[in-house]
């Protein structure tokens, strides 16, 4: 039975997608570049931009990973689906989050945090 | 088994000898994108579980941005870089591993096996060195936060003097530490005084006021203490930041961990030629587990270390 499907096997065995070293390579620089440049941007002020930026960054780096070195790009939609459907509950949950607290800034007390507060 | 009449006999029969088929799935193809759907079912959950730790660290920087400010300078970017560039670089060599195992190269894939088991372990040994320095200046979570020098100061300017300052004031802080200083300080009569001696990494000794500022007030009468005009000064709450730092690096760092042992367990397997590629699902799997952690660290980088 092996040997009848020797020549088979090598295609039919075959699960999954390899992804070239170069590609390899070429991802890990990219992520190296973009490490360097966020750690860079720290030194610029920018203002609120700086949060924004480092995180714009830090998307870009991730999505890498996710593509090459986890092989999304490559793999089933099911799984990209899953995974998209994961950050879009953490997206709600930071946004409502934030939605409720962005609504509290005008009565804050600047300082007064008594529940953080061990004394 | 070519007469057979089952409309699927061709599909079973052409790997019913695979030993590596569990009986339950028609193909190595469906095992395989089974087990992987799996995987990134968990991975979900991985991401939720860390998804409250974004949304406290969220909030609180939103409301108070001054301890932010304030406290990101004791986190030292370098070594923060320095793990970056660690944990990208092993999910290289992870990324890497399981191609080899994809071509069937056995040498190879225990080389990046193991190179990226190295890389876990420096990871975790940077972390050991921030996490001592913290450790020896009191910048700890909640009630263990009790840092023995303020102001301007640096990790490593506070590493030169290296004395541990006390407080006299019946610090709850410094009684939860439960540490000898602290206890004879508390002992002592003048312990009702108010303030705090400490000593600053210049040598100079100074007395602050522990009664707290008039923040209760109406807030015209309260003094500004969002970081605005602080010149230096600590915040109040600084400890909440440390809470924040201690469980999302902590989590990541348990994480490193398990994901380390995961790669030992492969790695093993590996050395006994489990792997070929007909089955090389525990080293994709893995893969994925590591290059969460990679993903994770992505995040937590520039958000505790290089707050600006």
């Amino acid at each position: 039975m092996s040997s009848a499907h020797g020549s088979h096997s090598g295609h039919g065995e075959q699960v999954g997608h390899i992804v070239g070293w170069p590609i390899l390579v070429a991802t890990w620089a990219a992520l190296m570049v973009f490490t360097y440049i966020t750690v860079a941007a720290t030194y610029i002020d920018l203002g609120s931009l700086n949060l924004w930026l480092a995180m714009v960054i830090a998307t870009i780096k991730a999505a890498l990973v996710v593509m090459y070195f986890m092989h999304l790009r490559y793999d089933r939609p099911i799984n990209a689906l899953v995974f998209v459907i994961s950050l879009s509950a953490l997206a709600l949950f930071l946004v409502l989050a934030m939605l409720d607290t962005a609504h509290y800034q005008q009565v804050l007390i600047p300082g007064y945090a008594p529940g953080m507060t061990p004394r | 088994m070519d007469a057979q009449v089952h409309p699927h006999a061709d599909a079973h029969g052409a790997h019913a000898h695979s030993p590596h088929l569990q009986h339950h799935f028609d193909s190595l193809e469906q095992q395989f994108d089974s087990g992987k759907l799996g995987m990134w079912l968990f991975l979900a959950t991985e991401v939720l579980l860390f998804a409250g730790l974004f949304c406290a660290y969220s909030v609180y920087r939103a409301n108070h941005p001054e301890i932010f400010i304030y406290a990101h300078q004791f986190l030292d970017k370098f070594w923060g870089a320095v793990n970056t560039g660690i944990l990208i670089a092993s999910s290289l060599t992870m990324a890497w591993a399981v191609r080899c195992s994809q071509i069937g190269k056995q040498t190879g894939l225990v080389i990046c096996l193991c190179l990226t088991l190295l890389g876990g372990v420096g990871f975790l040994c940077v972390k050991y060195v921030e996490y001592k320095a913290k450790w020896e200046h009191g910048l700890l979570w909640a009630s263990q936060y009790n840092p023995s020098h303020h102001g301007e100061g640096h990790d490593e300017a506070a590493a030169g003097d290296g004395h541990e300052d006390h407080s006299e004031a019946p610090d709850p802080s410094a009684a939860h530490a439960a540490t000898p200083p602290a206890e004879a300080a508390a002992a002592d009569p003048a312990a009702v005084t108010p303030t705090v001696i400490m000593t600053t990494s210049a040598g100079v000794v100074v007395e602050r006021s522990k009664i707290l500022p008039a923040a209760m007030g109406p807030m015209e009468l309260a003094p500004d203490t969002t970081g605005h005009d602080l010149h230096g000064k600590e915040p109040q709450n600084v400890q909440t930041f440390f809470s924040i730092y201690f469980m999302m690096t902590g989590l990541h760092g348990v994480h490193v961990i398990i994901g380390m042992l995961a790669i030992a367990w492969v790695l093993i397997r590996s050395l006994k030629g489990h792997f070929s590629p007909a089955y090389f699902t525990p080293v994709d799997l893995v893969g994925l587990y590591w290059h969460l952690v990679d993903l994770i660290w992505i995040y937590l980088f520039p958000l505790l270390y290089l707050i600006h």
